[in-house]
């Protein structure tokens, strides 16, 4: 049961993210979006990285993922525009796609690695041991992605108002 | 709790890599073929994810927290870039009336 689930999970990651590219309407990619995303916080348990676990949940599914229905309820988009790409573009990209993962997997061949996942230290993914290391080896980065976000936010807020003059 | 994490023990690591090299494949086939900017945007996270996931477990393998740590500031990276890049969405659709990006072609040459 055990390794298996590993498996029935990827599979159901694969199949929606498959989901997510391939829906024609933008609100059902959003919502298979956040399927795909619960099923990397199943994967994120399973590793044992419970911090990282419920950071996904709550930031990923609950803040990204609210911010993208939002935006799409507030664009509108009611006639969905009937815009796609030409066939020969989407098979040229599907091509490209594959090759991509040929080339990864191949790269992966020449590794030789395939020892099986051990967790050597159960409480490495755990906020106590994960906080210790974010405070100390990775003080400054922590600090200056709180600058990012300002930043993030004052542009954010700078480039959805509407331009004053105009108005 | 402790009965799922002896379950992963079993799972080789090649086979995480795969799954990441597979969503990630996926996010850029569907960045090449959308051209609705906000599936775009979507297929961009899922390679963020399709990382994220591969570093942690790296991480688990080297038995390392700095891995951890690190999708952490990848996920604040992208909760920033949604930001920015909604509001630009939002802006180019208050200009050109739709998301299509095959409208902003000025920028090609």
């Amino acid at each position: 049961m055990s390794v298996s689930l590993f498996y029935f999970v990827a599979f159901l990651s694969i199949f929606f993210a498959l989901l997510v590219i391939f829906a024609k309407n933008p609100v059902h990619s959003v919502l298979y979006l956040i399927v795909t995303f619960f099923t990397f916080t199943i994967h994120y348990i399973l590793l044992n990285a419970q911090f990282l676990a419920i950071v996904n949940f709550i930031v990923y599914m609950g803040a990204i993922m609210v911010l993208f229905l939002f935006v799409l309820m507030l664009l509108n988009l009611n006639e969905s525009q009937g815009s796609s790409k030409p066939t020969l573009i989407k098979v040229i990209g599907v091509i490209a796609g594959m090759c991509l993962v040929i080339t990864l997997i191949g790269s992966m061949k020449a590794l030789h690695v395939s020892d099986p996942l051990i967790l050597k230290t159960q409480d490495l993914g755990l906020v106590k041991n994960l906080g210790k290391v974010l405070f100390s080896k990775f003080l400054l980065p922590f600090e200056i992605s709180s600058l990012l976000l300002l930043s993030a936010m004052v542009g954010a807020v700078l480039l959805a108002k509407k331009d004053i003059k105009q108005a | 709790m402790e009965d799922v994490t002896q379950a992963i023990q079993g799972v080789p690591l090649n086979h995480y890599i795969l799954l990441s090299a597979v969503i990630f494949a996926i996010g850029v086939i569907g960045v090449l073929i959308r051209r609705d900017a906000i599936v775009i945007f979507m297929s961009i996270e899922l390679m963020l994810n399709a990382v994220n996931l591969l570093l942690t477990a790296f991480s688990v393998h080297h038995n390392d927290a700095s891995g951890q740590v690190f999708v952490f500031f990848i996920m604040a990276l992208a909760a920033a870039e949604v930001a920015v890049g909604l509001a630009i969405i939002v802006m180019i659709f208050r200009n050109t009336n739709s998301t299509d990006v095959n409208v902003l072609n000025k920028l090609k040459w």
